[in-house]
């Protein structure tokens, strides 16, 4: 059994994975805004499986509200073997670019918030000398686009601090996960054609708890967008400017 | 976002904005124009399709509420699956009391058509098994509808069509095996005859029945088939439960069923099994979800799509008009790899339309090839129709208005729980 905490507990990929971790029978910690939907997740994974569920609501940019909510997790559960981040907003890029305010509030969520979180999480598991950090960054972090490049910045801020926490940690045993998701299907459109580049939350999911029983470093989901984002990010400036993504 | 929809049977097509409903607690979204509420998308024509509306996507709606492994009870919301349910269930020695034969339904949608399975003559429809559901109207009323409370809601909404509001969530009542293993016994037949004779042997001591038939054949071997009957094994192992899932990887252009494939397999089918009688230990999964296995099985009917016709014809003639339905359909030379054939039993549906009656059901699929299988489908349809039968809106696409209010006679008395502001292509098609 793990005990693991779950923060932004109600996205999608977050939903999918922790119903992995209840049919094995794992505790979960979840924490998330809102509450009534907290509960709804709680009791499904209760019935699924989870031996232990508990909440607790957060607004991840209230950074005074972190440290006794991770507190609350640590003694509900009795300590905890896994955490996993997987808050965030799809940011617009178009505001970002009108409103300065907004283009703040956007790191605040997507980047430094989990930093903040990332902090005492880290001193905690480096004291324990075990235990897994997974974080859900995003492909966009690889290269900044046109197209979503706020959103991109700062999800590429999240895993350069966790590429430099992994190498921090790996000699207490922590392992650092950076997980790298591209298209998910979204339950809207799960009927509906789209491209073979679309996944699954539920496969997603897999391939999270996959990577994390597997003590991998950085997971692209599904695989084929590490080969995608390999061609991405070595085309030379001077053409990738010159397209349109 | 205007999306591009499609049910099971790949036709019609329909323009639909989509929005999705995540969250039991919170008030419908607002839209313009009609909304319907869709499940999985596994009704075949156009009764979970809203052209130039919107469709209010359940499958979000996937959360488990409570279960007592003593009881039985469970409460879930609208947009879980069958499949969800046997998944956690069946290894605590729960299964499903009525099921479709697909398991990638959801809950809404099982109560929205008031499905039935191969135990309808020991277990009647979906719906008797729902202790009650939560009915969310666009006006932001919500009730609780069950047989005893609001219960003219729960008669309307139970095979209701999605019609009457969205159902949120429910609550269900599982039943008791002892393992995920079942008793089969598969009895070869040469004509109709031996089929009702089969069917009415077995209806005591097996609580599944459902024939094979083959369409394809004519004359003196018409109407023959492979009568199936089956019952929960008591406990223990059986071999390894199949794993193989396969996929359909592209829609061909082109139908890949035609009148000689049709033959071939319907002739390889029937003669498959040696003996006349054959005994079987099998898992659930292929028993009770054969097509299940292959994914996107529909995509083998090619761009055109295809529709599926189903039916149920009172007992008393039967056998009369069985041959008649499937006399039209061997001359058309078209037609399903397999018909199936099922006796209904005499329980009474609990929702004010729902398909089951006492008699003989005849379903099989016809690949879209226009004019003429609608023409074809017009002639079952006038036998149905003499017959006093009726045809299942959920596998319908092209039922005509005065079919379906002679089919379904009760279908004014839905009219005052119609939520004002939802609507189907079904439902304008066969009321307008
Ligand atoms: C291979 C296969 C085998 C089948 N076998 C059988 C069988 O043996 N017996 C049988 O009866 N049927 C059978 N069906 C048909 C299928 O069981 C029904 O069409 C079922 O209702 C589909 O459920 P769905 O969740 O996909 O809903 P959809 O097809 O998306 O919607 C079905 C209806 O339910 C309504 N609806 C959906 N969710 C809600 C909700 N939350 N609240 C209110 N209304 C809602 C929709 O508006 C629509 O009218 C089969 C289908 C397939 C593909």
């Amino acid at each position: 059994m793990r005990r693991i905490l779950i923060i932004g507990a109600t996205s999608a990929i977050a939903e999918a994975t922790a119903r992995q971790f209840a049919a094995r029978g794992d505790a979960l910690f979840l924490v998330g805004r809102d509450a009534s939907r907290l509960k709804a997740i709680a009791d499904d994974l209760g019935v699924r499986g989870a031996v232990r569920t508990a909440t607790a609501s957060l607004e991840v940019t209230d950074f005074a509200a972190h440290a006794a909510v991770l507190e609350q997790a640590d003694r509900d559960l009795g300590g905890l073997d896994t955490v996993l981040i997987a808050h965030g907003t799809l940011s617009n890029q178009r505001e970002c670019e009108e409103s300065v305010e907004t283009l703040r509030r956007e790191f605040d969520i997507n980047a430094l918030s989990v930093m903040a979180l990332l902090t005492p999480l880290a001193n905690r598991f480096a004291a324990q000398g075990h235990g897994t950090i997974a974080v859900i960054s995003s492909v966009a972090g690889d290269r900044g686009r046109m197209s979503n490049y706020a959103y991109g910045a700062a999800k590429a801020a999240v895993s350069a601090f966790l590429s430099g926490l992994r190498q921090r940690l790996q000699k207490s045993g922590v392992n650092v996960l950076t997980i790298k998701p591209g298209f998910v299907d979204t339950p809207m459109t799960r009927d509906f054609p789209k491209g073979a580049l679309w996944a699954k939350p539920e496969d997603v999911a897999k391939g999270i708890v996959n990577a994390i029983d597997k003590g991998r470093s950085v997971a692209y989901l599904p695989w084929f967008w590490s080969l995608i984002m390999l061609v991405i990010k070595h085309v030379p400036e001077f053409l990738f400017k010159r397209v349109k993504l | 976002m205007t999306v591009k929809g499609q049910s099971w049977g790949r036709y019609p097509r329909a323009d639909q904005r989509l929005i999705a409903l995540t969250d039991r607690h919170a008030p419908l979204p607002s839209f313009e124009g009609s909304a319907l509420p869709h499940g999985n998308g596994r009704s075949y024509g156009d009764s979970c399709l809203n052209h130039d509306g919107t469709l209010l996507h359940t499958r979000g709606l996937d959360r488990l509420i409570a279960f007592d492994p003593a009881t039985g009870v469970l409460r879930c919301e609208a947009g879980v699956l069958l499949a969800d349910i046997l998944d956690f269930a069946v290894a605590q020695g729960w299964f499903l009391p009525v099921t479709p034969g697909t398991k990638f339904v959801t809950v809404g949608g099982a109560i929205a058509n008031d499905v039935h399975g191969k135990n309808h003559h020991v277990a009647g429809c979906f719906s008797e098994w729902v202790n009650g559901f939560e009915l969310l109207r666009s006006d932001g009323s919500r009730r609780w509808c069950s047989p005893s409370e609001n219960a003219d809601w729960f008669a309307a909404t139970a095979g209701g069509l999605g019609l009457t509001g969205v159902i949120t969530w429910a609550e269900l009542r599982l039943r008791r095996v002892r393992g995920a293993w079942m008793n089969v016994e598969t009895h070869r037949f040469s004509r109709l005859r031996e089929f009702l004779q089969l069917s009415a042997a077995s209806e005591s001591d097996y609580e599944y029945t459902v024939a094979w038939i083959d369409c394809a054949a004519r004359g003196d071997r018409l109407g023959r088939g492979h009568f199936i009957r089956a019952n929960h094994a008591p406990a223990g192992d059986g071999p390894a439960r199949p794993r193989r899932r396969l996929a359909v990887p592209v829609t061909p252009p082109v139908s890949l069923i035609n009148s000689l494939s049709l033959r071939a397999f319907n002739t390889l089918y029937y003669h498959r099994q040696r003996g006349r009688v054959a005994h079987a230990l099998t898992h659930y999964e292929p028993y009770f979800y054969p097509l299940d296995s292959i994914g996107d099985w529909n995509r083998i009917y090619g761009r055109r799509g295809f529709l599926q016709y189903q039916c149920v014809v009172p007992p008393e003639d039967a056998e009369h008009t069985l041959t008649d339905l499937i006399e039209q359909i061997a001359d058309s030379g078209t037609g399903s790899f397999l018909a199936v054939l099922k006796m209904f039993g005499q329980r009474r549906s609990a929702g004010i339309l729902s398909f089951p009656r006492p008699g003989a059901t005849l379903a099989l699929d016809f690949p879209n090839d226009g004019h003429a299988t609608f023409e074809l489908l017009e002639r079952l349809d006038d036998v149905v129709a003499a017959a006093g039968g009726a045809v299942y809106p959920a596998k319908d696409a092209r039922m005509r208005a005065d079919r379906f209010r002679a089919y379904f006679p009760a279908w004014e008395t839905l009219r005052p729980y119609l939520d004002p502001r939802f609507s189907s292509g079904f439902w304008r098609r066969v009321t307008e």
